[in-house]
């Protein structure tokens, strides 16, 4: 690693932490349970729906609504694709996606995948993408943290029947958090350079330059670890990611909103060192495959190397693996970049992650397979990582012979059926969704990689949809109704079934009376939790993909090492 | 059960208007007021007709122009509408293949040169249209684009560094050389 990558990297996250602390606090503001009757426009906004804000929730009612709505947003979306050709702000006149493909990506973004079978530029138009894509990239992002907020509460309260409200949190979350933080992200990245316009596209001569109302869908599709560029190639796109600064900015709000919810859950539970903890064991998790990811794509691509090229980082080039990188982001932004957006489930990208190295490439995937809990979704990664949570304070409490406790509540046998289902369901759909693609000739048709490195694709594009990242191996040809349908399955699986199984975790929770610690409580803010926590996350992720691993990118780095 | 399909719908409907029409135009009205060249594509104009963006590589492969990244677009390199990596393997031939070419292709340009081909020069970029080439890249090809021109070597290095820009305050990203830029300002020293 160079001197200015380490830089970049310890710069990102010392302005993350910066900014994480105030996030937090603001967001446990924002969903405080005092404040449910709202102010005066909510109130009008709530009488339009006919929502009544004051009503708790069950879990169960929680779940059916987040479930309506999320269905309902699948439906629009499938609708406004399939008409776009008679809709208007359609400039170029794109004529309707297949419905396999439609249906796959109404589910991508519904689930806060973005997984994209499509490239944008040549296929959605104008108003498929604000009106559709877009406003599923804050409708996904709002349910993952409204999801979250529930469990928290269910750790939080004592004796209770409810839960909260979906509709009073999923209003909050978007014009509270997601909306302002939106516009003005969407405005800095205009000044570096991001379009927003409605024009068609221009004829400079040479060459057609694509147009539209990037600015306004780049910004949620990173605040809301989304993913879905505007266009095809993503934020390596110059008007999707012009600059190193807009760049930084864009790493920066994957993880804000991440980052800052292990803080409101701290602040919500009563003790702000347990929000903490959790995100000290993420950054544990994090910081090490970072700089890894860094240092393989730093390190270069062997092929190269009997060439007349010259590699060598230097003041006049980034060198290392430069194929599908940008020169403005060079090796460490870009490494960087990938980590981030596959430790959270965001997955835009701003590299072509099918060119990293073999290493490089393991890294961002194995990100995924860890289960979206490092960081993760908005919402999404922290109630996942709060289901490892309470696996871990049940392997701890297996050690001395006591009933587990986590925060206070007594964590029994159906709490730890739902952290299971939670922990679980990701690895299952995986390693099935990978045995299929590669059993049936419709999968492997799809690659475009010869050796190992075909099989990553199948692998990494699997762990992709079944972690709800959204990012790919692009190689892969997964624009056939076999793709379109079989990630279309995983998606909806690992998103709706496991934020349920943790909502009913959270009725549970709630309803239990609070124990107070005694001197047989695992104590869950210390570095001894920190550690276990990680421990538990890490091996689980190994013990069931290393095999995998061994067979894309492992040996497709010992091939490359071995000059073959 | 009714009741909540019915709340789902209407604050469906409610939150599209909201973050589908009433945001973006929000945006764009601020964006074309604040910042009208940037939201509009940073179009590079001559006579009156956009020729270019200065954000957006083009296609160059005349000994007397910088030569930009690789570009796997189709159907042609630098092709704005279909953006897109060349997603090669690191173990793929073709990857290998590709940038053996490009090596012999700037030695057929320039037979003197025995350097080393810096290696964001045969390797294509993530969009594939990539404006910029490092500060390595353009020093390789100065001295070719210089008696391809019959221009002093120090001419072509002074227009390269008007063409080139640091790391972002100093720090975030990689240092460049925009190559649209610095052909045109090329093309304008001849004349």
């Amino acid at each position: 690693m160079t001197a200015n990558a380490l830089m970049q990297v310890a710069v990102f996250l010392a302005v993350l932490l910066v900014l994480v602390a105030p996030m937090g606090r603001y967001m446990a503001f924002v969903f405080d349970d005092n404040r449910r009757g709202g102010n005066r426009f909510e109130r009008i906004f709530y009488g339009a729906c006919g929502i009544e804000p004051a009503e708790d929730m069950s879990w169960k009612r929680y779940a059916l609504a987040m479930l309506f709505f999320n269905m309902a947003g699948v439906l629009l979306l499938y609708a406004l694709q399939r008409l776009q050709g008679v809709l208007p702000l359609n400039p170029q006149h794109f004529v309707a996606p297949s419905a396999d493909l439609a249906m796959n990506t109404a589910v991508s973004f519904a689930t806060n995948t973005n997984w994209q079978a499509y490239a944008g530029e040549s296929t959605m138009s104008y108003l498929t993408q604000m009106l559709g894509l877009a406003v599923q990239n804050f409708m996904s992002a709002a349910t993952g943290i409204a999801v979250l907020v529930a469990v928290v509460r269910g750790f939080a309260r004592r004796g209770a029947s409810g839960i909260g409200n979906f509709w009073v949190d999923i209003t909050r979350c978007t014009l509270y958090v997601l909306l302002p933080l939106s516009l003005v992200m969407a405005l800095v990245l205009v000044s570096q350079g991001v379009v927003q316009n409605f024009h068609a596209y221009v004829d400079a001569g040479s060459q057609v330059l694509p147009m539209g109302p990037a600015a306004s869908q780049v910004a949620i599709k990173q605040l809301g670890t989304n993913g879905g560029g505007f266009f095809n190639a993503n934020s390596a796109h110059p008007f999707e990611n012009p600059t190193g600064l807009s760049n930084f900015i864009e790493m920066l709000v994957i993880f804000l909103i991440p980052g800052g919810l292990c803080l409101t859950f701290g602040r919500m539970v009563g003790d702000k060192r347990q929000g903490w903890a959790i995100l000290a064991t993420m950054l544990m998790i994090f910081i090490p495959l970072a700089v890894g990811l860094v240092a393989a794509e730093q390190a270069g691509n062997p092929a190269l190397h009997g060439l007349a090229v010259d590699g060598q980082a230097s003041a006049l080039q980034s060198g290392g693996n430069m194929e599908g990188k940008e020169t403005r982001f060079g090796i460490a932004a870009s490494g960087l970049f990938a980590a981030i957006t596959t430790a959270a489930s965001c997955g835009a990208v701003n590299a072509a992650h099918d060119s990293l190295t073999p290493l490089g490439g393991l890294i961002p995937m194995w990100l995924m397979q860890l289960g979206e809990v490092v960081f993760g979704g908005v919402g999404s990664g922290l109630y996942g990582m709060l289901a490892f949570a309470i696996v871990a304070v049940f392997i701890a409490g297996l050690m001395v012979g006591r009933t587990p406790e986590y925060l206070g509540k007594k964590i029994e046998a159906y709490e730890m059926k739902m952290a299971s289902l939670a922990v679980l369901v990701p690895c299952a759909l995986v390693t099935i969704g990978t045995a299929i693609a590669v059993l049936v000739p419709a999968g492997t048709a799809a690659v475009s990689n010869p050796g190992a490195h075909g099989f990553s694709e199948i692998l990494y594009a699997v762990s992709s949809a079944s972690n709800n990242n959204g990012s790919a191996f692009g190689g892969l040809s997964a624009t056939t109704p076999f793709w379109n349908i079989l990630l279309a399955v995983c998606m909806f699986l690992a998103r709706f079934p496991l934020a349920i199984a943790m909502l009913a975790m959270a009725g549970s929770l709630a309803a239990k009376r609070h124990v107070p610690p005694s001197a047989g409580t695992l104590r869950t803010h210390t570095p001894l939790f920190v550690v276990l926590l990680a421990c538990i996350v890490v091996v689980v992720g190994a013990l069931t993909f290393l095999p995998a691993l061994a067979l894309g990118p492992i040996a497709e780095h010992l091939q490359a090492a071995a000059g073959h | 059960m009714s009741r909540l399909i019915r709340n789902a719908l209407v604050m469906l409907l409610l939150m599209t208007v909201i973050t589908g029409i009433a945001y973006p135009l929000v945006v764009t009205g601020l964006a074309q007021v604040l910042f009208p060249s940037q939201a509009d594509g940073s179009l590079i104009v001559k006579n009156g007709r956009p020729i270019g963006s200065a954000l957006i590589g083009q296609s160059f492969t005349s000994p007397k122009y910088f030569w930009g990244r690789l570009s796997a677009t189709a159907p042609a390199p630098y092709t704005a509408t279909a953006s897109s990596p060349s997603n090669l393997g690191p173990t793929n031939p073709a990857l290998a293949k590709a940038a053996s070419d490009r090596i012999a292709a700037l030695r057929a340009a320039d037979p003197g040169n025995t350097a080393q081909v810096p290696v964001d020069l045969v390797t294509a970029s993530g969009s594939g249209l990539d404006a910029e080439i490092s500060p390595a890249a353009a020093e390789y090809q100065a001295g070719r684009v210089a008696r391809a021109r019959g221009l002093p070597r120090d001419r072509v290095d002074e227009l390269i560094a008007g063409a080139t820009r640091g790391r972002q305050w100093g720090l975030f990203g990689e240092p460049g050389v925009n190559v649209l830029a610095l052909n045109m300002a090329l093309d304008s020293a001849v004349k």
